[in-house]
């Protein structure tokens, strides 16, 4: 049988896999928010394997609203994108310095 | 290996192999798609885990929706690739690093036995008649309801912002009014003047 | 008449005469205000003297009139204590005040502070009876500071003067300093007794000698001793005894009226009277009484030569003053208390006397105080001559004149003293009667005898004072010579004073009548020393006027030394002046600038403004440095939970 373990390093992959993204993508806002739906993707495969592995619903529900939240956060996260795009432009987030101290 | 182990691994390796690529390829279209397939594989892997209502959720709402909405906003925008590339492999090593002492750690407690099969081995399936939708509803439904009517609560707020965000006015395009167009009256358009006949001309 | 309506009456009609003529001055005009004080201070002349023959026909009075605070069981009251004591000085207060009051209409007739003037005087009339027929301590307190109070008024009264502005501030200053060690010492009978009444104070004291307590610099020190310095320290400001005398020659910034009444005749006594009042504290501490009596000595003795050098008639005038009223400390120190009071109301008559007639002499002179510029002025001013010399030998001590036998009486004490440092005072006194008589006649000398130097405008307009002002000056001369001769028997077999003072104030040893001190004069060293003095005075500027130059011009030093005053200004001005000035400036300039504006203030805003010129580089306002900043922070952590 599959041990628990092995999804949790799925998970782990993943999440490692979307910090490399963040990195390397530095520039494109898009990517960097894709990045984000992939760690919120790790987050919500270990939940599920916890919830399967100790007979628990509430993992599950967790996973439910981790979808509802990261949906709203893709909806406003792409909204002020766009917002962005018609002021600069550009999603260049090197052209995003406004707050520079 | 059971079938339920080759479906494991099979869908583990896609999920990997795609986001690794979703974070690489040169196209954000394509990194998006790569996207859908993650998604795809993940519930494929939740399926695997009895979380069936899960998995079509997220088919349903990411790959249907969010992804959809990616998408547009991607072909929307006129993004300049070959600049957002620049200086992509600036950061590899550091990215490299970080990522692989994390995932390093990660994996070492993953591995520590803690989760092993005997430590907590994996509980016997359900019926078939088991229906998770069911169970995940009473549970939300009762335990969970307040904060059920919550999230409700953040999709408004999240529909709000994005439409206030995005909804802009445009004060050189002429729109017509129909509600004006409706009250107008014969008043308003018709203005009769009264005047004498034209005098005869004196010759 | 009840005795509390009459007593009450005395210092009350002094308050209404300064109320009316101060604040309804300009309502009943000049005329109308000098006929309320004078009313008011001439009924409180009256009733003193009725007072005084009430007393001394055998009828004690002690207790409060009214109880204005009671506080924790100690009970602050009004209240009189009418003993033989009191009601000399009542007499002496209100008849000195009374002459000057007249006197005051002829010498301030021109100045457009008429009404003001007689307001203070009245005023200052009345804290002193406060004063001086108080029952107890906080009362006392009250008239010491209103007494100070109108001294600092009057000596400012041309307060357009920048020099009448400066000694008054002095003045007020340096009486600062007395009269915190006046507090201190009250404070400390209030812990000592509980009570602030005199007599519960006085009847508790000898059980309470030994009581002793940690004092400063960790000595143990009777609280008695404690308690009676500080009051000392009190009466020495007051009485402006060495080294807190510094403010009394510049109170003679103030009109010759002022001087006469509170600089010379009344307030600076009250630290005299304090101690006197306070005869039963003072008994129990020898260390005090030593004290008191070097002290008196000191100033005896250093005024007197200074006295010998001043130029300026109110200015001898004025040092003859410190020195005679270091002769009535000696008298105290000698626990002789009935001969300092009867030196103190022998003074206050010719001293008084003396003021008014130098007033005298400077209103004919137009305002003008130098003594070389004077001369001859017994021609013109007869009245003013005779009885300037009258009260000249009085100071001096010539029999049969008041000053003989007050000084002699304290000559003798002191004589007879075992208190620690008798000797010392013994030959200050002895030396003080030489230069006293030798400064009294060279004033005399200079101002009267002799060729006229003033300028020919003056000469022309050279008069005798108006009789506001020689009337007065008759009035005083007249106890002035005998005031002595009456009072010195009953002072002497102490039936003066009775229990007012310890032990009827004389010493054992002293057994002295009026015609046997008289008879021993011719034979006596006193009586010698004086004559000398005069003789010395009119050898130096009437017979070789040349001599006093040589003098200058061979000890130069010690004449620097006597016109600077020992340099006690100096030394204030450099000590206490410029060093507080000084020591301000450092805690200014580095204390507040520097340390708490500069360093604490400034310098935290400034620290606060570079570290956030640092850290402002850590925001680039890129969101993916944040990014990175948070995804190492947590491998960190990550790392920190697991290898821990």
């Amino acid at each position: 049988m599959i041990p628990l373990s092995h999804y949790l390093i799925v998970g782990a992959l993943l999440f490692a896999i979307s910090v490399v993204g963040i990195f390397l993508n530095r520039k494109n806002l898009v990517i960097i928010l894709m990045a984000i739906e992939l760690l919120l993707l790790a987050a919500n495969m270990n939940f599920v394997a916890f919830s399967h592995y100790l007979e628990d619903l509430s993992g599950q529900v967790f996973v439910f609203f981790v979808l509802t939240v990261a949906a709203a956060e893709a909806a406003i996260g792409l909204a002020i994108l766009i917002v962005l795009f018609r002021t600069r432009r550009s999603i260049n987030v090197q052209d995003l310095d406004r707050l520079k101290g | 290996m059971t079938f339920l182990e080759i479906v494991f691994y099979v869908f583990s390796a896609v999920l990997v192999g795609s986001s690794l690529l979703v974070v690489t390829v040169r196209n954000p279209v394509r990194a998006a798609l790569f996207l859908v397939l993650a998604f795809f594989s993940a519930a494929c892997l939740w399926l695997t885990l009895e979380a069936e209502f899960l998995a079509i959720t997220l088919v349903l709402v990411y790959v249907g929706a969010v992804m959809v909405l990616f998408l547009f906003v991607i072909m929307m925008l006129d993004i300049d690739i070959a600049q957002m590339r620049a200086g992509f492999a600036n950061y590899l090593p550091l990215g490299l690093i970080v990522a692989l002492i994390m995932a390093g750690e990660l994996i070492l407690v993953m591995l520590s036995g803690e989760f092993g099969d005997t430590q907590l081995p994996r509980p016997v399936g359900h019926d078939a008649d088991y229906s998770n939708t069911e169970a995940l509803g009473k549970v939300v439904y009762t335990d969970y309801v307040y904060t059920f009517e919550l999230a409700a609560v953040i999709l408004l707020v999240a529909i709000i912002a994005a439409i206030s965000l995005t909804l802009r006015r445009r004060p050189e395009t002429r729109y017509q009014a129909p509600e004006e167009q409706v009250k107008v009256r014969k008043e308003d358009r018709i203005r009769i003047v009264k005047m004498p006949p034209r005098p005869e001309e004196k010759p | 008449m009840s005795r509390e309506l009459l007593y009450l009456l005395i210092p009350l009609s002094c308050l209404v005469a300064a109320l009316v003529s101060g604040f309804l001055g300009s309502r009943i005009g000049r005329v109308g205000a000098h006929r309320a004080a004078i009313g008011g201070v001439g009924f409180a002349f009256v009733l003193s003297c009725v007072v005084a023959w009430d007393v001394f026909s055998g009828n004690h009075f002690n207790g409060p009139v009214y109880t204005w605070a009671v506080s924790g069981g100690t009970r602050f009251e009004i209240g009189f204590l009418i003993d033989p004591l009191s009601a000399v000085m009542m007499v002496v207060v209100t008849f000195v005040s009374l002459m000057v009051h007249i006197y005051t209409i002829g010498y301030m007739a021109e100045d457009p502070g008429y009404t003001r003037f007689f307001s203070y005087i009245a005023l200052f009339t009345f804290a002193m009876l406060m004063l001086v027929m108080s029952n107890n301590f906080l009362q006392l307190f009250f008239g010491w500071e209103g007494v100070g109070l109108v001294s600092y008024l009057l000596i400012g009264f041309w307060y357009e003067r920048d020099s009448a502005i400066r000694a008054n501030l002095k003045a007020f200053l340096v009486n600062r300093v007395g009269d915190f060690g006046f507090i201190l010492g009250i404070g400390a009978v209030l812990a000592l007794f509980g009570s602030l009444d005199y007599q519960t104070v006085f009847d508790a004291a000898p059980s309470l000698a030994g009581e002793t307590t940690q004092g400063p610099f960790g000595f143990e020190w009777h609280w008695v001793t404690l308690i009676c310095l500080l009051l000392f320290v009190g009466a020495m400001g007051k009485s402006a005894q060495v080294p807190l005398h510094v403010w009394l020659p510049d109170s003679m910034e103030g009109p010759t009226p002022i001087s006469a009444l509170i600089h010379a005749a009344t307030m600076v006594t009250a630290g005299i009277f304090l101690v006197a009042r306070m005869s039963p504290l003072f008994e129990l501490s020898t260390t005090a009484l030593s004290v008191v009596l070097i002290v008196g000595a000191l100033t005896a003795l250093l005024m007197a030569f200074v006295a010998l050098v001043q130029t300026d008639i109110k200015r001898v005038v004025a040092y003859s003053t410190l020195s005679q009223l270091g002769y009535m400390t000696v008298a105290l120190g000698a626990s002789a208390y009935s001969v300092a009071i009867f030196h103190l109301a022998t003074h206050a008559f010719f001293k008084a006397l003396l003021f008014l007639a130098a007033g005298s002499v400077i209103i004919a002179m137009h305002h003008e105080q130098d003594m070389r510029r004077m001369g001859g002025l017994r021609k013109v001013m007869p009245v003013t001559y005779i009885t300037c010399v009258i009260g000249s030998l009085a100071l001096a001590g010539i029999p049969p004149f008041a000053g003989f036998f007050s000084k002699d009486a304290i000559i003798e004490a002191v004589h007879y003293s075992s208190t620690p440092g008798a000797g010392f005072a013994y030959a200050a006194v002895l030396i003080g009667v030489v230069l006293t008589a030798f400064y009294s006649f060279r004033l005399v000398f200079m101002a009267f005898h002799g060729e006229g130097r003033m300028d020919t405008k003056t000469r022309e307009h050279l008069q005798e004072s108006p009789w506001v002002v020689t009337g007065p000056l008759v009035a005083l001369a007249v106890p002035s010579v005998l005031a002595g001769l009456l009072l010195v028997n009953a002072t002497m077999d102490g039936s003066l004073f009775g229990s007012s003072v310890v032990a009827g104030g004389v010493p054992k040893a002293l057994d002295m009548t009026a015609g046997g001190m008289l008879a021993h004069a011719p034979v006596a060293v006193p009586f010698w020393l004086a004559v000398l003095g005069i003789v010395g005075a009119w050898v130096c500027y009437l017979w070789k006027p040349e001599l006093p130059l040589k003098a200058v011009g061979r000890w130069n030093g010690i004449y620097r030394v006597l016109v600077k005053k020992y340099g006690f200004d100096e030394l204030y001005q450099w000590a206490f002046a410029d060093g507080a000035r000084g020591l301000g400036h450092v805690l200014s300039e580095w204390g507040d600038r520097r340390l708490i504006d500069g360093w604490l203030v400034n310098g935290a805003a400034r620290a606060v403004a570079r570290t956030a010129n640092l850290v402002r580089h850590v925001q680039s306002g890129l969101v993916y440095h944040y990014a990175f900043v948070m995804i190492i922070g947590l491998v960190a952590l990550m790392s920190w939970f697991l290898f821990r």
